[in-house]
């Protein structure tokens, strides 16, 4: 459904994606692992047109969406969790899933039934519905940023470090629930530091070094992949027989 | 329609001030009841724009002066010595002039009222698209500089310029006859009707902006308050919502320029000061940011208690110092202080601990 092709973008002068070609099918749980400054971010604000590119294309649909407003983007069905969750803190869970359908503009004949889809997916928000968004804990916070996402009804789901700052436990819930989102018939786009939980869930994986990316293939390959096991999953190969002898 | 129902009660109460002004014969009142009306119509236009959309403008005396002092200096300056050429002839024809007689008989031609309040809305509207584009790309305190030195710009041109009388200001604005009848002016005749015009208006733009606020773009807003990132990827087009609303308070601001000046009959320099935005900026705070009644309460409180003169020549560091004070104890505003928990708080409980 998405593909990109020799896709160059950055900030000013600087040069942060370089050549990235990839592609995403329907179904799909893709994960774009690397580390910090390899360029995730700026490479899912690009595809989400809030960075514009400066070469290359990115196809959804068989669409160039490459010179789109972010707005339309949305609106065809690609959004973005954007890191960090970015509540909108001081308005209540509800008000913030309703912004989430910001661009289904006939919202109000199924409002209510538009949020029970996502009190089905995520409970806690039905507990929490009329709470200001800002006093949910971090994992809470995550399953929000989710639920506003998927009121715009996405085809493709960006997701952003979801892990980012919440605790192992909840980690295993939220990549859960992508699990569940995949089964339910979405294609999910995951960035992630947390190489190991990532691959874990994913079908595809590729690797962004710098700006390039320098691997991929199944996320089994890249997880059994020595130089994806040295610099992403902390564990290094070549000294591991020696470690075990000094244990 | 449960958002109107303060409107109600505002329009009971505001034809209420009046009746207990003409009984108790204290209609002096209504003078200053009828300026604080015109600043609050910049106020709650400053609150959409800062309290919903969360950008801080120091500029809005500015678009307040290029109203007023647009308005005034059309109305004011004589074309009857460009009467014979072209462009000034072709006005006139069109119907866009009135002639009238001055004190020494002489025969004054000006720009009509109307003419002149339509240009002058259009003129603030255009340099608030011009400026806000790139401007509004700023964030929290860059811009507001940047929005404080326009307003210092738009000062400068007023205190320079011999069109708008330099340090004098313009004055000998004429009366600006809305519709037949219904006449702005600061004839002492005319004072309650002006009072009634005044809050009519306030009145409409209030109206105008709560259900701004209740829509669809009011979301927006509320989005790109609480994170510019996520509303961007909520598929809000951010910068559109920022310009709208900028401009919207902009032409609110200019609206009350206009009408302002041709109720004094006159405007200053001191109308375009920076200080004038800092105590707007003040007003929205201590009102409660996103909170129009908050902003229209305290702005016509406040306006009418300095132009009462209770603040004396203080009054700006009055305002200053309001300020301080509720940026420490009420961030939130003064209406939103949970005075009623606290009282809870000093109630002794029902149930005792036996």
């Amino acid at each position: 459904m998405l593909k990109i092709k020799n896709l160059e973008a950055g900030y000013g002068k600087l040069r942060v994606l370089k050549r990235i070609s990839m592609h995403i099918d329907t179904g799909e749980i893709v994960t774009i692992i690397g580390a910090n400054g390899a360029g995730k971010t700026t490479l899912l604000y690009t595809i989400a047109g809030m960075i514009k590119a400066t070469a290359g294309e990115i196809s959804l649909y068989n669409q160039n969406i490459i010179r789109t407003n972010p707005e339309s983007i949305v609106a065809a069905g690609c959004s973005l969790v954007p890191e960090g969750r970015q509540m909108f803190s001081t308005l209540s869970v509800k008000e913030n899933l309703v912004l989430g359908g910001y661009v289904q503009r006939k919202q109000k004949v199924d409002q209510k039934e538009e949020l029970q889809k996502i009190y089905d997916i995520f409970p806690v928000l039905k507990e929490r519905e009329d709470q200001l968004a800002g006093t949910l804990s971090g994992g809470e916070q995550q399953m929000l940023a989710m639920g506003r996402a998927l009121m715009a009804h996405p085809k493709l789901i960006m997701m952003d470090e979801p892990s980012t700052g919440l605790a192992p436990l909840i980690v295993k819930d939220i990549f859960a629930i992508i699990n569940r989102l995949r089964d339910a018939g979405n294609t999910v786009l995951l960035v992630e530091q947390n190489a190991k939980a990532a691959l874990a869930i994913a079908d595809r994986g590729y690797v962004l070094e710098t700006g390039k990316i320098i691997l991929q293939g199944p996320a089994e390959d890249l997880l059994n992949n020595q130089d994806v096991q040295r610099a992403y999953l902390g564990r290094d190969v070549s000294t591991e027989g020696a470690q075990c002898e000094l244990d | 329609m449960r958002q109107y129902f303060p409107l109600c009660i505002f329009l009971a109460l505001v034809v209420l001030i009046q009746l207990v002004t003409q009984i108790t014969e204290t209609a002096f009142y209504l003078t200053q009841l009828t300026m604080s009306a015109y600043y609050s119509l910049l106020i709650i236009g400053l609150c959409t724009i800062m309290g919903y959309a969360g950008q801080i403008s120091l500029g809005h005396a500015g678009f307040f002066a290029i109203g007023g002092y647009l308005s005034a200096g059309l109305t004011t300056h004589n074309l009857q010595p460009f009467a014979d050429t072209g462009i000034t002839s072709l006005l006139d024809k069109a119907g866009l002039l009135v002639s009238s007689k001055d004190l020494y008989g002489d025969t004054l031609l000006t720009v009509h009222p109307w003419i002149a309040c339509i240009v002058a809305i259009s003129t603030a509207v255009i340099i608030a698209l011009v400026l806000g584009g790139p401007v509004l790309k700023l964030k929290g305190h860059y811009l507001a500089m940047a929005t404080l030195g326009f307003g210092i710009i738009i000062f400068r041109i007023a205190m320079a310029t011999p069109y708008f009388g330099e340090a004098d200001g313009l004055s000998g604005v004429p009366s600006f006859t809305l519709l037949p009848g219904i006449t702005v002016s600061g004839d002492f005749g005319a004072r309650i009707i002006n009072y009634y015009i005044a809050w009519g208006t306030v009145l409409i733009g209030m109206l105008l902006l709560i259900n701004l606020v209740n829509s669809r773009m009011g979301r927006a807003l509320s989005a790109l308050h609480g994170s510019e990132e996520a509303a961007q990827a909520m598929g809000v087009n951010t910068a559109r919502a920022k310009l709208l609303t900028f401009v919207l308070s902009a032409a609110y601001a200019a609206l009350a320029g206009v009408l302002l000046t041709h109720y004094n009959g006159s405007i200053g320099p001191g109308e375009a000061g920076v200080m004038k935005s800092v105590r707007y900026v003040a007003i929205v705070a201590i009102g409660g940011m996103a909170h129009l009644w908050g902003a229209l309460i305290i702005g016509t409180l406040l306006n009418f208690m300095s132009m009462r003169g209770l603040f004396g020549s203080y009054d700006d560091a009055v305002f200053g110092i309001i300020l301080i004070l509720i940026m420490l104890f009420a961030p939130q505003g003064l209406l939103r202080l949970h005075i009623w928990k606290h009282i809870q708080k000093i109630k002794p409980k029902k149930h005792g601990t036996a």
